[in-house]
């Protein structure tokens, strides 16, 4: 195949167009200008104007997150790239394949401090799975190429592509995305087989087995979801997830414990206390769900499913290591199980279901709305859940205590329809991953659960669902406080909340009609229901700013340094109380 | 079977394509998860396939050990690791070292008796000085290096180590 004559801005967007993008997220300026002329002049792939590039990548991960595809940044040298910093230390944290394109200044300045010019590669290379500066037009179509297989192929992740100004200007030759072998990179995708049978034989013989599923089930494809759900049904085993995994397995299956973790369900991190062969399918063992890490899971014998080798043995001894993707994998073992007519231990596994029913008895996600108010949180995702259930919903969160109650106590039944910043726990990413999946996802309702602290972290961004028409929904729990702080400062602090509180906040309703949208406020638990089926009958953005309990801890919580069955459950004066050592960790 | 908790020094050898930024991705690995370098040396082994080989010696328990060589091979433009420095892999470990003493008398015969005992060689001299090439195992040149420090050492430049696995088989 004979490549055709075109500059270096006509192969950037040629190759987008040639990998299936429809759209990209991105901020001009200098050193990208040919590109954005090359974006004036063509029709097939749509650009959103951010308001600031953080929000730029946050959007494609929101993108990326919700249909699986890769997101696209577009952003410029300098200034244009540092602020896409954190958006892409959060994608490589939770493995969300983006490619980001960044101007750089022409190669003859490379390196005299010109004008907008910083190390991008340099910058970068720690916060993405690869990194490129393109110095000749000659490169740029491979380049191109290999950053999309790069991006989405093994464990996904971002990816800069570094292009002067002058590579853009300059003709080369474009030949399409066939044919382009990479030189290095061959992720294992198949697991060993001999390995999958072990993990089998285990899992046949296990009396107190349970899942402990993550993100690498929903980065896998849906069909991982799927394979996933027929595992449990022919096993019956119980299922848990990580904040990452939710959706993965339908919250509605009596077989669903709820998440795991710091603050997982009583049921979730008991069983994974007390089982007897735990099935780790696409999760790391991240100190968030691990707790106390010599006394995680004592008596298990641990099967570990991961795409990235690295992951194995890094925080947790396992027995079973399988290195694949996890649909591979799951295929493999539930056509070895067949094979080998495995049966469950029927009676063990009933003693185990009559222990778990016991925690659950618990009930750690309890809470009392009282009549008069204030609005407890949960209060208000639950009836935003109860709202909204029918409906395609997706719905991403800033960080802090209304994520953890959202994961709580928000359901999921689909995989791809939570969009939460996990590993890196960014405020502000909410509501850019709000307008990215609303994008991606024109007729679907989307929800930003938000805090009032973390929402003012990407703000700017309500002017970008304004212009481009995005119905996004803020739903602010507005306690006036960094809650998560507040929380630990109460816990671990004495009570002193060293600048925690929410001062000289704005008026949100005022906000929301400043910019050009819908302002909404509730603050009595009885007007919840008529307020957030107004907001749901807005036809553009809102934000409601939901006034809740300022004092409302978020349990239950295994406090830091402690293990998973020595659980907070609430406002008790004889819980655990975080040790020395635990105050040390974050 | 080694012992989980004790730290071991091990010789890592990694294949990369000679791509521009390609060793401050293996330095930036190493520092910013919280690994040592021992020594670390590069250069390139195959010009037409535009390969280099880093060698790289480190320490660690046998859980970093195995996160170092997961890590390093999770970088997409390493072709290949290896850890020469496990009982199936046996192998040869070499280092070079230019050595400089400035003495008169006495001191200056002492240092060229001892560089021919360790078989070193005399690659520059002035009437005091000697600048000596050695090879060796790190060992043996500390060893030669602690000989020469009261008899004048001014410098030593040394080129950390470079191996290979014994035998046919090619990495």
């Amino acid at each position: 195949m004979s490549g055709q004559e075109m500059t270096g801005a006509q192969i950037v967007i040629r190759a987008l167009l040639d990998h299936g993008v429809d759209t990209i997220f991105g901020y001009p300026g200098g050193a990208v200008l040919p590109i954005y002329d090359e974006i004036f002049k063509q029709e097939g792939i749509k650009h959103i104007l951010v308001r600031h590039e953080q929000g730029a990548v946050h959007a494609a991960e929101g993108y990326a997150r919700s249909t699986g595809k890769p997101g696209v940044v577009l952003v410029t040298s300098g200034p244009g790239a540092t602020n896409a910093v954190t958006g892409l230390t959060d994608a490589l944290m939770d493995s969300i394949p983006l490619i980001c394109l960044t101007g750089q200044v022409p190669t003859h300045l490379i390196g005299s401090d010109a004008f907008q010019e910083c190390d991008t590669v340099g910058i970068t290379r720690p916060c993405t799975k690869h990194n490129w500066l393109v110095n000749s037009v000659d490169e740029l179509t491979r380049v191109m190429h290999e950053s999309f297989y790069v991006a989405t192929n093994g464990r996904p992740g971002p990816v800069v592509v570094d292009i002067p100004k002058d590579v853009q200007f300059a003709s080369g030759t474009y030949e399409g995305p066939a044919n382009v072998v990479h030189k290095t990179y061959r992720p294992q995708i198949k697991g060993d087989a001999s390995a999958i049978t072990r993990a089998v034989e285990l899992m046949a013989g296990a009396k107190k087995p349970i899942f402990y599923t993550g993100g690498g089930v929903i980065n896998s494809g849906p069909n991982a979801s799927l394979l996933l759900r027929q595992l449990a049904e022919m096993t019956g085993y119980p299922v848990t997830s990580t904040l990452m995994g939710l959706g993965a397995y339908p919250s509605h299956e009596n077989q669903w414990l709820g998440m795991l973790g710091m603050h997982g369900t009583y049921e979730a991190n008991n069983a994974m206390h007390d089982c007897d062969v735990m099935i780790c399918v696409g999760a790391r063992f991240d100190d968030r769900v691990t707790g106390r890490l010599d006394a995680f899971s004592p008596n298990s014998k641990k099967i570990h499913i991961d795409i990235d080798p690295s992951s194995i043995n890094k925080n947790v001894h396992v027995d079973v290591p399988i290195i694949g993707d996890c649909a591979h994998v799951l295929e493999d073992m539930i056509r070895i199980w067949k094979s080998k007519v495995a049966q469950p231990d029927k009676e063990a596994l009933a003693d185990w279901w009559r222990q778990i029913d016991t925690w659950r008895g618990r009930k750690s996600l309890g809470f009392v709305q009282g009549k008069e108010g204030p609005i407890k949180p949960q209060q208000a995702i639950q009836r935003l859940y109860e709202l909204t259930k029918d409906r395609k919903t997706f719905i991403t969160t800033e960080v802090g205590q209304h994520q953890m109650w959202a994961a709580q106590h928000y359901h999921f039944d689909e995989p791809n329809r939570w969009l939460t910043s996990g590993g890196l726990g960014t405020m502000g990413y909410g509501l850019p991953a709000a307008i990215g999946a609303q994008i991606a996802h024109p007729d679907a309702l989307v929800i930003d659960i938000a805090g009032e602290a973390s929402i003012q972290m990407c703000m700017q961004e309500m002017s970008t669902a304004i212009q481009f028409r995005l119905p996004v929904k803020i739903f602010i729990l507005n306690n006036e406080y960094m809650g998560m702080v507040r929380q630990w400062q109460e816990l671990l602090h004495g009570g002193r909340y060293s600048h925690s509180y929410s001062e000289a906040l704005p008026d949100f309703v005022k906000l929301a009609e400043a910019y050009g949208g819908t302002g909404i406020r509730a603050s009595k638990p009885e007007e919840l229901d008529a307020k957030i089926t107004e907001m749901l009958d807005v036809p553009g953005p809102v934000i409601f700013d939901c006034l809740v309990d300022p004092a409302e801890n978020c349990y239950p919580m295994i406090p830091s340094g402690a293990p998973h069955n020595e659980m907070i459950l609430g406002e008790d004066p004889n819980a655990p109380t975080v040790t020395e050592e635990g105050k040390m960790l974050v | 079977m080694s012992d989980l908790s004790k730290s071991e020094r091990h010789v890592l050898a990694v294949l990369v394509d000679n791509e521009a930024g390609v060793l401050a991705r293996v330095i930036g690995l190493f520092s910013g998860r919280g690994y040592n370098i021992e020594s670390l040396t590069v250069a390139e082994v195959d010009s037409a396939g535009h390969m280099s080989r880093i060698t790289v010696v480190t320490n660690g328990t046998p859980g970093v050990i195995a996160q170092i060589l997961a890590q390093l091979d999770r970088l997409v433009p390493v072709h290949k690791v290896v850890d020469l420095s496990v009982d199936d892999v046996p192998s040869v470990n070499r280092e070079m070292a230019l050595i400089k003493v400035a003495s008169t008398g006495e001191k200056r015969v002492e240092a060229l008796r001892l560089s021919e005992a360790f078989r070193a060689r005399v690659i520059d001299t002035t009437h005091s000085s000697f600048v000596f090439e050695v090879t060796g195992t790190p060992d043996k040149i500390e060893a030669f290096i602690n000989l020469m420090r009261p008899l004048g050492l001014v410098d030593v430049s040394r080129t950390g180590v470079v191996a290979i696995a014994r035998g046919a088989e090619g990495m």
